[in-house]
């Protein structure tokens, strides 16, 4: 007999979801996609003048991020709760939120790891230059964690919902404000010569924060939310 | 009326009028005792206070029409749903709810991921609950008639083979009690001699079940005995507790 260890059922659960991410590439692929799209129509409908849009760049790639990291953040526990497994998964012999940070971690890495890959060539596209990119690497690679934490948890809270539907951004938007404040923000500064480590750093802080908190808030969320 | 199967005589005292005596732990021969639980939903009555025992190597089946609360029941021993009042035994020991690794819970979702296939979905459920000294997915697999369909995702298969696919995840569970909501739903007469042999083969390992069922079946072949849940009680148990009436235990001794 194997006992239910808490590494084993974490690796079972993050196998999974990122096997179910294979198998539905072309959904998976949809965020990644959608962010270089919007990325895209700047350049279309600001004209192709380069200072201008290299001004605009780090935070048209930021909003690409963000909006980016709505997408399928509504399916995240709904898709699960809908065939049972999240039952299964609340039934467990290990705790609840060690699984969906799991999940957490397999959605970012699914979702926003792709369009960082991607986002030195968005950073092309709009003329960003070249001693910006690790600044806005750096910015995208603390941010969109954090994103994704507190994204799963407002769709953790809505998971009882039959149709979210826009309720979900309107809730997660207003908590994404700070993120995206200090994750542009610091691009920004770099971009005029000043210190921009500060806003990482406390993105960073905020980051821990929400990784410890987060997972729990969320298994909260979950067993208040599951009839 | 509520119908409560008595304990037989070699099963220890009825514990009927709780109420009326301090609370006295259960002989450890009791794999679950449940005394005096009640489940309200919007400050309406759903089910109980209802008093049963079951040892292992038995079956507990639930049964009474649509709507009396058989699968909420299920939903509160195994933690789903808090229950309102009442007191939980397990192997003698009071607890608040079931220990996780102790239950197996195959409810009307199937729990499984449609876009994984059969192997798989198993896999993860080994991950999860941890397996069965002796048991594989691969093993369960054969031995719920799904050999051959390791690699189909679970969303491709029928309802009967999905069905078989979840008692393939109890196959390889170690947990000692099944909780199983209307097992034989969408089964074939295979299926269903499939889900007998099962059972029997788990509780003569020392294994218990409990079972909801519209009673649109026949009683599996296995020691069984039969807990009557009816509509009628949640209105006379509101009015008065002592109309909880006790009836002589529906003993099925089988196979």
């Amino acid at each position: 007999m194997s006992a239910p260890t808490l590494p084993r059922a974490a690796a079972a659960m993050l196998a999974r979801d990122l096997r179910l991410a294979w198998r539905r590439r072309g959904d998976t692929l949809q965020p990644l996609l959608f962010a270089v799209l919007v990325v895209a129509l700047f350049p279309l409908a600001l004209g192709s003048e380069r200072a201008r849009l290299a001004m605009l760049a780090p935070g048209a790639i930021w909003v690409a991020a963000l909006l980016a990291s709505l997408q399928g953040l509504d399916a995240l526990f709904r898709s699960d709760a809908e065939d049972g497994s999240l039952e299964q998964q609340l039934l467990a012999p290990v705790p609840l939120s060690l699984l969906l940070a799991c999940r957490m971690f397999a959605h970012w890495l699914t979702g926003s790891l792709p369009l960082i890959l991607v986002a030195p060539l968005l950073a092309q596209l709009l003329f960003l230059p070249d001693h910006l990119l690790a600044p806005l690497l750096l910015s995208l690679l603390v941010g969109t964690p954090l994103l994704v934490l507190v994204g799963s948890t407002v769709a953790a809270l809505t998971v009882g919902l039959r149709r979210s539907g826009m309720l979900l951004p309107l809730l997660a938007l207003p908590l994404y404000v700070p993120v995206l404040v200090f994750g542009a923000g610091s691009v920004m500064a770099a971009a005029q010569g000043q210190d921009w480590l500060g806003a990482v750093l406390l993105l960073a802080a905020g980051l821990v924060l929400a990784l410890v908190l987060a997972p729990l808030a969320a298994a909260a969320a979950i067993r208040i939310a599951l009839p | 009326m509520l119908f409560i199967p008595i304990y037989s005589a070699n099963h220890g005292p009825a514990s009927c009028k709780i109420s009326a005596m301090p609370a006295i732990a259960p002989p450890p021969s009791f794999l679950l005792d449940v005394r005096g639980l009640r489940f309200d939903r919007n400050d309406e009555c759903v089910f109980g206070p209802l008093d049963f025992a079951v040892h292992s190597g038995e079956a507990l089946l639930v049964t009474g029409g649509n709507g009396v609360g058989k699968t909420t029941l299920l939903r509160v021993l195994a933690g789903l749903l808090r229950a309102g009042e009442g007191e939980l035994y397990w192997h003698g020991e009071p607890c608040t709810r079931l220990p996780a690794e102790g239950i197996a819970f195959v409810g009307h979702l199937a729990g499984h991921k449609a876009d994984l296939g059969a192997l798989d979905n198993l896999r993860f459920a080994a991950g999860l609950h941890g397996s069965r000294r002796g048991a594989s997915p691969t093993s369960a697999l054969a031995s719920v008639g799904l050999a051959g369909y390791e690699d189909i995702p679970a969303g491709r298969l029928s309802a009967g083979q999905r069905k078989r696919l979840s008692l393939a995840r109890l196959l390889l569970s170690p947990a000692r009690l099944w909780l199983l909501d209307e097992p034989y739903a969408n089964l074939d007469r295979d299926g269903i001699t499939l889900v007998d042999r099962l059972l029997g083969k788990h509780l003569s390992e020392g294994g218990a079940a409990l079972i909801t069922t519209h009673g649109a079946y026949a009683a599996p072949p296995v020691q069984t005995r039969t807990l009557l849940l009816d509509a009628q009680a949640r209105n006379a148990q509101s009015v008065d507790a002592e109309n909880v009436g006790v009836e002589s235990p529906n003993m099925e001794s089988g196979a």
